[in-house]
């Protein structure tokens, strides 16, 4: 046990997160504490406005937390150099890009900004790191394609390579299986699965794929109504949580089967 | 960045394009000079008539340059500007420079009628017309830049800019509403541009102002790359953002705002040439782009120049309608040609 706590990639203590407007403060959820290990796979679940974009937001250094404090490879978060936090911390996010004139390598190589010169030159180390990113999430076959010639799967798992390319030991990725179908859904996660245990990187996403993340995820972050919950998914299935998640008059959690159903 | 290498060939030829349509600049016009007079000239070797020497160390080659300068310029503020504010329809004028030089020369040419005629006695020296419209310019870009410090939101600044163009032009079309006829007219002939009127010192000044301003846009290639994935990724990605803004706008009005002071308000080259040199060359990466915009506005400058002298006449004509004749089916015909917008 002691080995892991000295790799802990991200953790939190007693994080508040939400938006400062002028001198007031809107918390959205506090009480936050999370540890992520390298090669740990976690999912922020919860509903519409509950916070999740917020969090990752303030994971990621975009807007400060209210309160609590956020460790990245064990600095506080706050104290992290921009350029240092590019090495630690890869995002992505349903940001619409200004272009999609790129082809998938170029985007790929993007991710190795934080390494190169002053003005972007690959090294042979870089383009080592790109051609690995894009075999770890097997687009080798569209790599020359123009980034607008992709479908939303595609392009996603695009979105991913680049991230990787980053070489960062944590990626976080919002809502990275939204505008997918059912199957692409399954097959992004089931990928950040794999990604997290070959590449020993720590991967927290934000989801609404509550019964995918139940069966893919190492640990799950629920948040509710300003109430946090922490755990793998056998110690939540244990709690009321999962019950209580959703209005049940429409939707139960079925703890034989481990998922929700429609009443 | 990758797949770049094939663009360096294409970036060559237009190199080669360059030089190529600056010879035939230079050799055309109202009196035609053969190219090898040309260059022997520019060489400085011996030359068949004296004549010919004098009239293109003072008076071809300075247009000739000029004409790279704000054609060059122009075309990388555009890129800058179409990067930066995430607009295809961006260009070096949106931050209201041209306004705020117009209003500037306007003040100069029509202010006596209606600031009474001592106010004009000492604006009008040689070099009013070039302190005037920087000074325009320099107003508009500190708001500019006040507004870009306190804003978080690109867009905004872009809207900003707009309104403060609009602000001046309203006060320009005041001035002209209460000016007399000559004076309009004076005013109506430096809106329409001119690159010929430069001495050897005027070039060199607007030719340090161009080195700043090319140099760090050359510095910015790699975080407007960076920008190419929107702000949030940018920010992920180690690139300053704010600064990043502070600096690509400091460029665009050393450009723009000099270059506008010097040889009037030079429309859509900045507008045009981002386009027409995506059309050419299919790629977004800076690296490519940046020495292909510089060289392409170089060369629809030049070509514009060459048809604005009507060869073997004695007449020529507005160089900023030129821009645009030439400029608008160029782009329109590559457009309808490939059917794709590459942006």
């Amino acid at each position: 046990m002691s080995t892991e706590i000295s790799n802990i990639v991200l953790k939190t203590e007693n994080l508040s997160i939400g938006y400062r407007k002028k001198n007031e403060q809107q918390i959205v959820a506090s009480g936050i504490n999370i540890e992520v290990y390298p090669g740990e796979l976690v999912a922020v679940i919860g509903v519409n406005g509950s916070g999740k974009s917020t969090l990752l937001k303030t994971l990621s250094g975009i807007i400060k937390s209210i309160d609590g404090e956020v460790f990245i490879d064990k600095n506080k978060l706050s104290n992290i150099e921009p350029d240092k936090l590019s090495k630690d911390v890869s995002l992505v996010l349903t940001e619409q890009m200004l272009s999609k004139n790129l082809s998938v390598i170029e985007l790929v190589a993007l991710g190795r900004q934080p390494y190169t010169n002053w003005i972007g030159r690959l090294t042979k180390n870089d383009l080592k790191k790109i051609m690995h990113a894009i075999q770890l999430v097997n687009i080798e076959d569209i790599k020359n394609k123009k980034c607008h010639e992709l479908s939303d799967g595609q392009f996603q798992k695009v979105l991913i390579a680049r991230a990787l390319a980053q070489d960062t030991s944590l990626i976080i990725l919002d809502e990275p299986t939204t505008h997918l179908d059912l199957y692409h859904k399954a097959y992004v996660l089931k990928l950040l699965q794999k990604l997290s245990k070959e590449t020993n990187k720590a991967i927290l996403f934000a989801s609404h794929e509550i019964n995918l993340a139940l069966q893919l995820c190492d640990k799950l972050l629920i948040l509710k109504d300003n109430k946090t919950l922490f755990g793998t998914p056998a110690e939540l299935i244990k709690t009321d949580v999962l019950s209580n998640l959703f209005p049940k008059q429409l939707i139960h959690f079925d703890k034989e089967s481990s998922s929700f159903k429609i009443k | 960045m990758l797949n770049q290498k094939k663009y360096t060939l294409a970036i060559i030829l237009l190199f080669l394009a360059v030089i190529i349509t600056a010879l035939f600049n230079i050799s055309l016009g109202s009196v035609n000079i053969p190219i090898q007079e040309v260059t022997a000239s520019l060489l400085g070797l011996q030359v068949e008539k004296d004549t010919w020497r004098y009239i293109i160390l003072n008076y071809r080659l300075p247009k000739a340059i000029t004409a790279i300068i704000t054609g060059s310029g122009l075309a990388v503020s555009g890129l800058l500007m179409q990067t930066l504010f995430r607009n295809p329809l961006a260009g070096p004028y949106v931050l209201g420079l041209s306004s705020g030089a117009s209003l500037g020369v306007a003040l100069v040419f029509m202010g006596a009628s209606v600031f009474g005629a001592s106010f004009a006695a000492i604006l009008l020296s040689e070099w009013s017309l070039v302190i005037a419209s920087s000074l325009g310019s320099l107003i508009v870009l500190f708001a500019v830049i006040l507004a870009s410090i306190r804003l978080r939101d690109t867009m905004a600044i872009l809207i900003i800019g707009l309104m403060f163009a609009s602000l001046t032009a309203a006060i320009v079309s005041v001035l002209a509403y209460f000016s007399p006829a000559s004076q309009l007219q004076q005013f109506v002939f430096w809106s329409y541009g001119s690159l010929g009127d430069l001495s050897w010192d005027e070039v060199l000044i607007l030719g340090l102002f161009w080195l700043v301003g090319i140099l760090i846009a050359i510095g910015s290639i790699k975080n407007l790359n960076s920008l190419l994935l929107g702000e949030q990724y940018a920010r992920s990605l180690g690139t300053n953002i704010k600064r990043n803004r502070f600096m690509i706008i400091i460029a665009t009005s050393l450009l723009a705002g000099s270059i506008t002071a010097f040889a009037g308000p030079i429309a859509f080259v900045g507008l045009a040439v981002p386009h027409l040199i995506r059309q050419i060359i299919p790629s977004s990466n800076h690296i490519t782009l940046v020495p292909a915009v510089i060289f392409g506005g170089a060369i629809l400058m030049l070509i514009c120049d060459i048809i604005a002298q009507l060869p073997g006449s004695e007449y020529s004509l507005p160089i900023n309608a030129i821009t645009s004749l030439i400029g608008a089916p160029v782009v329109i015909w590559l457009l309808v040609r490939k059917r794709k917008f590459n942006f």
